[in-house]
């Protein structure tokens, strides 16, 4: 597809990136040239140097063939202006970062209205991540199939799982609830089979339905309440929805916060939150708090270091969940060895949202992949097929298919019902599949086949 | 530096020579030419097995701008040095020193040639010898750029490295893309060309040769008298194919593909022109009024808007002697020589951007002398030259008069006239071809010694990578590896 950026800071770098990897033919408009030559320098797109709100440069770019438009300048106004202008045109569909607070309760309104695809808010949607994540606490990441129909839990193993020192086949929990379909073991990332032995500190990857969720969280040995109260430390954006969202849920919030006019403007919109005015790197501020009473615990001041330093202090402290904002988008694995708990980067969710939009667009054109989660740095992939009337691999067992090495159906959702497939279990028209796996470039149900099979 | 990668590209550089050799075998089952067939396939074999060998894959395929250049710069010496191993094996040029200058003179596009007697060679080899100018006109690595999986923005890397002009960029998003765009507009052009001349009843293999000649502004000719006992026509069919093939391509890109209009208004396209027309009316002016060599005006139009087309565009063909040409006329061609056409396009020489760009630099100095705390800009096409486009601007003609002068005060030792040893330089650091006096259309290369071939090779290449590709080499720290 075509597909113009406009803006090339973080998070327009990364989409430029991965789109092109992806083999998009990608057009970066930007007033800074020495970016933008650093972009054209990595990655293959080209860089047109101008402001995206100019007629002209959008022209330059070949607006009127575009398929996407992707505004992520700092600027809000500029963004809402070049998706208009983009619009106006071509048929191309366009997508806006917005994320002054102003524009977020208008935010239907003004995507309808200026005909935008889709708007983000980046703060926003990292403050629902962490929502969710706040809900379970003791998953470390989330991912929904099937409209949030199925989710995609993934754990750490506890201590005292009864899951330790068993295969995946001997453990009867995970025949009937959820299905693991991602094990990391340190660097590891595998797709297990049935002879995988858990051990503990694996970090599991699971399909379930959300109903089941609960169930299966106690059986594996982790804890199932919801945090009830959180400290949220640094309080810009983010933490101001965040405290907005949880204090809806009924979960207390504490708030620590450096600035006084900060503190004052939060107070005046946040009734219910504990306010305190203070540095949240101190220790004995923390302790005066009450952190050791806190079930969870945000780190989102907007010093990377320090939220990381905040989470690392906190983590035997705090009884639930620890959850530190990042900004940086590189040195990944020097995060992962740290032993985070879960971390958020609100760039990163941007950045994931916005592609997968474009996937699913890229998708509906040449095939019929419905969902495309990349995870794990990009390692595994988890799709969502969808299965069609004239498909020749319906109505025949697993057992006699031969799936692709690393390649495994996680689960099937039929008739409103998640289905953990087991070698009896076989695709009827109309199932949503979701398929894991380290291959790449899947694009119709008939790829996981060893041998293809038209679908 | 990676070094594996290189090794890779040169692979492809390898397999995809020995493919085209194969044109050449074609041409001599076409001959009957079975005494130098089998050194062709000999060397096709050699091309194709060691290509084999190299061609395992890296599993780092990123080639950032250092070894971009150095890439391109190495893939053009092997491909050189391989295209050289025909006319020695064949025994139609055994010195292997004369054969490398025939070969690099034929991939840049040069087409000074050593040999006294063109019309003696093989079919076989005259065939190589020309399309050698076609595939070095365009560029082999943006053709290798086409298939070869590389990641990201290393392709770019290879494109800028390789193409002429000061400012490389690209139509599409896509590096694959705009190499495919470029060959599309090059092949459709070497078709229109093939195709006028035929209808001009040319024979087929001169047909071939010299259109080869044309597109890729290279300037071997197969008969020793160049192109003038071509018919009038015949002549300014080539004329003309020789100024649209030194025309930027992002011309025509504008013009087939986007917008006719723009493409019209682009400054460097218009001065292109004009210093075209301007030369051509001085030219025509004094050698009909001044001269006794012409007595009909359309002989003398035709003359100097063929040489005027073959000079600038660094082609390099002959209607005429112009060594008998009074000296203004002679001057002007050399100073077309030097100027060259436009970046962008198959010729060589400095660039008609890179003059237009040193002209507005100097009148915006000027003005900043005048008065000193005026703030302007070198605008080109309604847009502001980066300060970084500038300085590579100015240190391109710094080193480009640099070497230059060197290779000048070298080749004056072989002991021939000033004149001479000036327009040689000038004649294959620009690409063009035959130079004035004892390198002029009528004579050779041939009499140089051997390190004075090997100077002009080196500048031959230097002229047609712009220099800093072939310059790198010699920097040693770019071959430690750290």
């Amino acid at each position: 597809m075509q597909i113009i950026i406009v803006g090339c800071g973080k998070v327009g770098s990364a989409l430029a990136a991965k789109l092109s990897n992806e083999d998009h033919n990608v057009t970066v408009i930007d007033t800074n040239a020495e970016r933008l030559n650093h972009l054209t320098d990595l990655y293959d797109v080209m860089g047109i140097c101008g402001n995206g709100t100019d007629y002209q440069i959008l022209e330059r770019a070949d607006i009127q063939n575009a398929d996407i438009l992707i505004a992520v300048t700092y600027s809000d106004e500029v963004n809402l202006l070049c998706c208009v202008l983009a619009k106006r045109a071509s048929a191309c569909r366009t997508i806006a970062r917005v994320r002054n607070p102003i524009y977020s309760t208008g935010r239907d309104y003004i995507r309808r209205e200026l005909g935008l695809a889709m708007t983000i808010n980046p703060e926003h949607a990292a403050a629902r991540e962490i929502v969710r994540l706040l809900r379970f606490p003791t998953a470390i990441g989330i991912n929904s199939f099937s409209k949030g129909h199925i989710e995609m839990f993934r754990f750490r193993v506890p201590d005292h799982s009864p899951l330790i020192g068993q295969a995946i086949k001997d453990a009867k929990i995970l025949q009937t609830d959820g299905l693991i379909c991602i094990a990391e073991r340190g660097d590891d990332i595998v797709i297990p089979d049935g002879n995988y032995v858990v051990q503990k500190n694996d970090k599991l990857s699971v399909i379930l339905s959300p109903q089941n969720a609960l169930k299966f969280i106690s059986d594996v040995g982790l804890k199932t309440d919801a945090v009830r109260n959180t400290m949220i430390i640094g309080c810009g954006e983010m933490g101001y929805y965040l405290a907005k969202m949880l204090l809806n849920m009924g979960i207390k919030v504490k708030i620590i916060e450096r600035s006084r006019e900060r503190c004052e403007i939060l107070a005046e919109h946040l009734h219910k939150a504990q306010i305190i005015c203070g540095d949240g790197s101190d220790e004995d501020l923390l302790r005066e708090e009450g952190l050791e009473e806190m079930d969870s615990l945000v780190a989102c001041t907007g010093i990377d270091e320090e939220n990381i330093i905040l989470s690392l202090y906190a983590k035997n402290k705090i009884r639930q969940k620890v959850v530190t904002k990042m900004s940086r988008l590189e040195f990944n694995d020097v995060i992962r060895s740290l032993d985070l708990d879960s971390v958020i980067n609100p760039k990163t969710i941007t950045t994931e949202t916005i592609l997968q939009y474009v996937r699913a667009m890229a998708n509906s054109y040449d095939s019929n992949v419905e969902t495309l989660y990349k995870i794990m740095d990009d390692r595994v992939e988890a799709l969502e097929f969808a299965i069609h009337r004239n498909s020749s691999i319906t109505h025949v067992p697993f057992e006699d298919l031969h799936f692709k090495k690393n390649t495994l159906v996680a689960g099937i959702y039929r008739k409103n019902r998640l289905i953990i497939p087991d070698g009896q279990s076989y695709f009827v028209p109309g199932d949503s599949v979701i398929v894991v796996t380290t291959n790449t470039g899947f694009d119709e149900i008939g790829d996981i086949l060893e041998t293809k099979v038209r679908s | 530096m990676n070094r594996a990668m290189i090794r890779y590209v040169t692979s492809w550089i390898l397999r995809l020579e020995g493919l085209l050799l194969c044109s050449s075998v074609i041409i001599a089952l076409i001959y009957r030419e079975f005494d130098v067939l089998p050194k062709y396939l000999m060397v096709i074999a050699g091309c194709e097995a060691l290509g084999f060998l190299l061609a395992q894959k890296p599993e780092d395929s990123r080639i950032y701008q250092k070894s971009g250049y150095i890439t391109v710069a190495l893939a053009w010496i092997v491909m050189s040095a391989v295209g050289a191993l025909p006319f020695v094996l064949t025994g139609e040029i055994p010195n292997y020193i004369d054969a490398l200058f025939e070969i690099v003179s034929g991939f840049t596009t040069t087409g000074s040639s050593i040999l006294k007697d063109v019309e003696a060679v093989s079919h076989a080899s005259l065939f190589w010898r020309s399309f050698s100018h076609w595939i070095g006109g365009m560029g082999v690595l943006v053709f290798i750029l086409m298939f070869i999986p590389v990641k990201g923005g290393s392709q770019m890397n290879l494109m800028r490295a390789e193409s002429p002009g000061p400012d490389v960029s690209k139509f599409v998003p896509r590096v694959h893309n705009t190499a495919s765009i470029l060959y599309k507009i090059y092949l459709g052009m070497t078709l229109g060309q093939i195709l006028c001349l035929l209808i001009a009843r040319m024979p087929w293999f001169d047909t071939l040769c010299i259109t080869f000649g044309t597109a890729g502004t290279g300037g071997f000719g197969i008969l020793n008298s160049s192109c003038a006992s071509y018919t009038p026509v015949q002549q300014w069919i080539i004329t003309i194919f020789m100024i649209a093939f030194g025309v930027n391509f992002s011309f025509y890109f504008l013009l087939l593909f986007r917008k006719p209009k723009a493409a019209f208004k682009m400054e460097e396209v218009r001065a292109y022109g004009l210093i075209i027309l301007t030369s051509i009316v001085l030219i025509t002016v004094q050698i009909f009024s001044r001269t006794t060599l012409y007595h009909h005006l359309g002989d003398a139009v035709r003359d100097a808007a063929f040489q005027v087309g073959s000079i600038i565009t660094t082609t390099g063909f002959s209607t005429t002697d112009f060594n008998q040409w009074p000296s203004f006329s002679k001057w002007i061609l050399v100073l077309l020589m030097i100027c060259g056409a436009c970046a962008g396009s198959t010729g060589g020489g400095m660039k008609v951007s890179r003059i237009l760009v040193l002209l507005k630099t100097l009148k915006k100095e000027l003005l900043q002398i005048v008065h000193p705390r005026s703030v302007r800009k070198v605008m080109l096409d309604g847009e502001t030259v980066e300060h970084t486009v500038l300085r590579s601007i100015n240190v391109f003609t710094a080193v480009y008069f640099l070497i230059f002068g060197l290779s000048v005060l070298i080749i004056s030792l072989d002991g021939f006239s000033m004149e001479t040893n000036f327009t040689a330089v000038a004649a294959t650091l620009n690409n063009i071809g035959p130079g004035l006096a004892g390198v002029g259309p009528a004579s050779n290369f041939s009499a140089y010694s051997p390190i004075s071939k090997l100077i002009l090779t080196f500048d031959m290449l230097a002229g047609r990578l712009e220099i800093f590709p072939m310059l790198l080499l010699f920097v040693p720290s770019i071959w430690q590896r750290s």
